[in-house]
C-alpha cells in the first residue's frame, strides 16, 4: 500500500503533502501535550515494535502469510494523536531508508496509513470498546484501517490517471478485504495476549470525545478529496502558469502529468461523478460505523 | 538487513559523505521533482536524468551494482501497474511507471547511504519537521537494530523448533505461535520504554531532548547545493524540450 | 565520618502487593566501594534504585544528608549515578557524544562546555575515538564504558553499577576492573561473580527475600553463603 514516487500525479500528491503538513504538526503537539516526559520512550519502542512485528509472518493457509500492518494495535494502545505520531515515523524510515513508498508521496501515504488509517482503527474501538462488543471493535478497527487507507490510495491513483480495468479493482478489492480481515485477526490475537499480560496497556476508551473526533476525521478526508479534485480539474491554471513563467514547451507543462493531456480530459469531463464515488465510500464508512454505534448504544440503555 | 548495509555504507568517506545534511535534502527533493515533472519518454529523459545519481554512488564509492539491486524494491507494486498499462496498449505509460519509481527510489538511496541517519534527521528538522516527530523517529530507528536483532533470534530459535511447517491448511497452532511471538516483542518493547525512561530521568532528563550543535553550513555545500540542484533542475528542463 | 549513604527500615512493595524490600538497613562511607550480593530477586536492583532516587518507598533514605523525598530527588540524581543492567536502554542518543553529553545538557551547561567534558568523560573511560560512532556499533564492553563516561560526566559522588561484567569477556572483565579501581567515588556494585566481587570490594552484604542477612567483608560472606566458583573460595588463606 505504500505508494513509490513516479505514481501520482503533481496536483494529487503536491496537494496531499500541503494537507498532511498541518496535520502531522497538530498531532505531534497533540500526542506531546498528553504526557511529554515518558511518551518518548514508548513511541520509541512502540515504533521499533511495529516494524519488527511487520517481520513476523502469520500463515493463514494455502501457502500463504499474512503480517500485521499496526495502525490499530498503536491506536489501541496509545490513542489516537500518540499513535499518528509513531505511524508518521514508521513511514518515514520506511520511505527513506527502506525505499519502500515514495518520499515525494510521503504526504499521500501519511494521509491514508497513518492519519486515516489510525482513526478508522481507533473508531470503532471509541464505540464500543467499553462494551461487550470489545472483541468486535478491535477486529473491526483491525479492518476498517486497512480498508481505509487501501481505498485511499486507490482513489489517488484514480486520480493520478494510473490504469484501473475492472478486473484489477475486483481483485484488489478481494484482496484487501482478506488483508483487512488478517490485520483483524492478528490485532485482536495480540490485543488479548497484551490483556493478559497487563490490562493497563491497553488504552480506556472513553478518553476521547468522540464527536469530534469523527468529524474532524471526515472532514479532513472529504477536504483532501475536494482539494485533490480542485487541483486536478485546473490543469490549465497551472499550464498558463508555466508558460507566463517561460518554461513551457509546445504542450509540456512544467507540472505534467505523467499521463499528458489525456488524464485532464478525463478527470475534467466525470469529475462529478469520480467526486461522489470516491467521497460517497469513504462517508459511507463513517456512516455505517457510527449508526450501528448508536444502534447498540440505545439497545444497551433500553 | 537493509538497514544494516544502509548504515554501514552511510559510515564511510566521500566528497558526497561529507556535504553537509542539510545540503544533500535539498538536492534529494530537487532531484525527485525533476524526476517526477519529468516528461514518460524514457530516452533521453530518464537516461538523462539516471546519469547524475549513478554518478553519485560512484563519487559516494558505494558499490554500484548492489545499490542497483537494492533499488528493485520498488518493483513488485511498480510491475504490477506497468504490466497492466502494457496490456492496455500504453508502452510509454508503462516504461515511464517502472523508470521514475526506481529512479527516484535510487536518489533517496543515495542520499540516506552518504549521510548517517541521525543527521539526515537534524537536517529534516532544520528544515522543518516538527521536533517531536524527529525525536520519536530518533528513538524508532535506534532501536530498529536491537529489536530487529531480537526478531532474527527468535526467528532461528522457532526454525529449530520445526515451525517451517507448510500446511494447506489453515493451521491454528502456527497463528497462535505467531501471536505469542508479537507479544513477546511487544512486552519486551515495554520493559525497554521503561527502562530507558529511568535511564533518562536518572541523568536529569525534565521533557525536553537537548542537542548538542549541528556542523554550521561551509561554502562547500553552498555550492554543492546550488549546482547540484540547479544542474539538475536545467538538465530536466533541457530534456523536457528535446524529447 | 558520616555515611554518604544511610538506610533506615526501608520497605517497597510492588503494584500487586508482593514485597521487594522487607526492612533493610545500610550505610556507605565516602571512598568505600561495597558489593551487593545475593541470588536473582533478593530486592538487589530495587535496593539501588531506591538509593538512586529513581524508587521512592517506605522507611527512611538518606544520601549526602539529603532524605531521599521529592524535593531533593533531583539533587540525589545527581549525585548518585548509576549504570544500569543493559547499556542498550542507557544509550539511547543517536551518537555517543550525544549520549555523553545528555546528563550535562540537562544540568545546564552550554554546548560548548558540555561538549568538552564530555569528551573528556570519554577520554577517561578510554573510547573518545568512539565519539561519533551510533551506539549499536560497539561491543557490550564498550557500550559499557560509554555508559559509565555518560555517568561520570555528571560528577557524582557514588557510583551504583547493576550487574557491570553482564556480556563482558575476561579481558573486558580486566580493563572494567582497573577504571573501577581508579575511580575515587564510593562504589556499590551489585554482581553476580565472586570473583569479580572479591577483586573490586572489600565489603559485602547478602540480600535474601528483601531483607540484608548477612554483612561483612567479602571473603566472609562468599564462604559463608558458598557464593561462587570452589576455586575462587579455596584460595582465600
Amino acid at each position: 500500500m505504500h505508494i513509490p514516487d513516479g505514481f501520482l500525479s503533481a496536483p494529487v500528491w503536491l496537494s496531499l503533502d500541503l494537507a498532511a503538513l498541518p496535520a502531522v504538526a497538530y498531532v505531534a503537539r497533540r500526542a506531546q501535550s498528553e504526557a511529554p516526559e515518558n511518551q518518548i520512550p514508548l513511541l520509541g519502542a512502540m515504533g521499533a515494535f511495529v516494524f519488527a512485528a511487520q517481520m513476523i509472518n502469520f500463515p493463514v493457509g494455502a501457502g500463504t502469510s499474512g503480517h500485521l500492518l499496526g495502525s490499530a494495535l498503536l491506536a489501541l494502545v496509545l490513542g489516537p494523536a500518540a499513535a499518528c505520531v509513531v505511524m508518521t515515523a514508521i513511514l518515514m524510515i520506511q520511505a527513506l531508508v527502506f525505499q519502500d513508498g515514495g518520499v515525494l508521496a510521503l504526504g499521500a501515504n501519511t494521509f491514508n496509513m497513518s492519519l486515516a488509517g489510525v482513526a478508522a482503527g481507533y473508531l470503532p474501538w471509541r464505540l464500543w470498546g467499553a462494551a461487550q462488543w470489545r472483541k468486535f471493535a478491535v477486529f473491526a478497527g483491525g479492518m476498517l484501517s486497512v480498508l481505509v487507507g487501501a481505498a485511499l490510495a486507490f482513489t489517488e491513483l484514480w486520480f493520478s490517471g494510473v490504469p484501473m480495468p475492472r478486473p484489477l479493482l475486483v481483485l484488489s478489492g478481494g484482496l484487501f478485504l482478506l488483508a483487512g480481515a488478517i490485520e483483524g485477526g492478528i490485532t485482536l490475537a495480540v490485543f488479548q495476549a497484551v490483556e493478559r499480560m497487563n490490562r493497563s496497556w491497553v488504552r480506556d476508551p472513553r478518553t476521547f470525545p468522540l464527536i469530534p473526533q469523527a468529524a474532524v476525521t471526515a472532514a479532513a478526508a472529504i477536504l483532501a478529496m475536494v482539494g485533490v479534485l480542485a487541483a486536478s480539474a485546473a490543469p490549465d491554471i497551472l499550464e498558463s502558469f508555466s508558460r507566463a513563467i517561460g518554461l513551457g514547451g509546445k504542450e509540456r507543462a512544467l507540472v505534467a502529468t505523467p499521463f499528458g493531456g489525456y488524464e485532464a480530459e478525463f478527470i475534467r469531463s466525470s469529475w462529478l461523478s469520480k467526486a461522489t464515488a470516491g467521497l460517497a465510500g469513504l462517508v459511507a464508512v463513517v456512516l455505517c460505523v457510527w449508526a450501528w454505534g448508536r444502534f447498540l448504544a440505545r439497545r444497551r440503555n433500553a | 538487513m537493509h538497514h544494516f548495509v544502509v548504515d554501514h555504507w552511510s559510515q564511510s568517506d566521500s566528497p558526497l559523505h561529507r556535504r553537509d545534511a542539510r545540503a544533500k535534502l535539498f538536492v534529494l527533493v530537487a532531484t525527485l521533482l525533476a524526476v517526477a515533472t519529468a516528461p514518460a519518454q524514457f530516452q533521453w529523459t530518464g537516461v538523462g536524468l539516471a546519469a547524475p545519481i549513478l554518478a553519485g554512488f560512484l563519487i559516494a564509492r558505494i558499490p554500484l551494482g548492489a545499490a542497483l539491486l537494492r533499488g528493485l524494491v520498488v518493483l513488485p507494486f511498480t510491475a504490477t501497474f506497468a504490466l497492466i498499462s502494457y496490456v492496455g496498449g500504453d508502452v510509454e505509460r508503462a516504461a515511464a511507471l517502472l523508470w521514475k519509481s526506481y529512479l527516484s527510489g535510487l536518489a533517496v538511496l543515495l542520499a540516506v547511504s552518504t549521510t548517517p541517519f541521525p543527521h539526515f534527521l537534524r537536517a529534516a528538522e532544520w528544515w522543518g519537521t516538527p521536533s517531536f516527530l524527529v525525536t520519536v523517529i530518533q528513538f524508532v530507528y535506534r532501536y530498529l537494530f536491537v529489536i530487529s536483532e531480537q526478531v532474527q533470534h527468535m526467528r532461528m530459535a522457532a526454525a529449530c523448533r520445526g515451525s517451517g511447517g507448510r500446511g494447506w491448511l489453515f493451521q491454528r497452532d502456527h497463528v497462535a505461535a505467531a501471536a505469542g511471538a508479537v507479544s513477546v516483542l511487544f512486552s519486551r518493547s515495554m520493559a525497554r520504554a521503561e527502562g530507558i525512561h529511568r535511564a533518562m530521568i536518572a541523568r536529569g532528563f525534565r521533557g525536553h531532548i537537548l542537542t548538542l550543535d549541528s556542523p554550521r553550513f561551509g561554502w562547500l555545500d553552498v555550492v554543492f547545493a546550488v549546482a547540484a540542484a540547479g544542474g539538475l533542475i536545467a538538465l530536466r528542463i533541457v530534456l523536457g524540450r528535446v524529447s | 565520618m558520616h555515611p554518604l549513604i544511610e538506610v533506615r527500615n526501608l520497605r517497597y512493595s510492588y503494584d500487586d502487593g508482593s514485597a521487594a524490600l522487607n526492612g533493610v538497613d545500610f550505610e556507605l562511607f565516602a571512598g568505600e566501594t561495597v558489593a551487593i550480593l545475593g541470588p536473582n530477586g533478593a530486592g538487589k536492583t530495587t535496593f539501588v534504585l531506591q538509593i538512586a532516587g529513581l524508587l521512592t518507598g517506605g522507611g527512611e533514605v538518606r544520601v549526602c544528608g539529603l532524605p531521599v523525598t521529592g524535593a531533593n530527588l533531583a539533587e540525589i540524581r545527581r549525585r548518585v549515578g548509576i549504570v544500569f543492567q543493559d547499556p542498550d536502554e542507557q544509550l539511547f542518543m543517536p551518537t555517543v557524544l550525544d549520549d555523553v553529553a545528555f546528563g550535562l545538557l540537562n544540568l545546564g551547561l552550554d554546548r560548548q562546555t558540555a561538549r568538552q567534558s564530555a569528551m573528556r568523560s570519554l577520554e577517561q573511560v578510554g573510547m573518545a575515538g568512539a565519539a561519533h560512532k551510533a551506539p549499536y556499533h560497539l561491543s557490550s564492553g564498550e557500550k559499557r564504558r560509554v555508559a559509565i563516561a555518560g555517568v561520570l560526566a555528571m560528577n557524582p559522588e557514588i557510583l551504583i553499577l547493576d550487574e557491570p561484567t553482564t556480556h563482558l569477556d575476561p579481558p573486558g572483565r580486566s580493563a572494567l576492573l582497573r577504571l573501577l579501581l581508579d575511580l575515587p567515588q564510593a562504589k556499590l556494585v551489585v554482581t553476580h561473580e565472586a570473583g569479580f566481587a572479591a577483586a573490586s570490594a572489600r565489603r559485602a552484604v547478602f540480600f535474601e527475600r528483601g531483607k540484608i542477612v548477612a554483612s561483612g567483608t567479602v571473603p566472609q560472606i562468599l564462604a559463608q553463603f558458598a557464593w561462587g566458583e570452589p576455586g575462587a573460595v579455596q584460595r582465600q588463606p
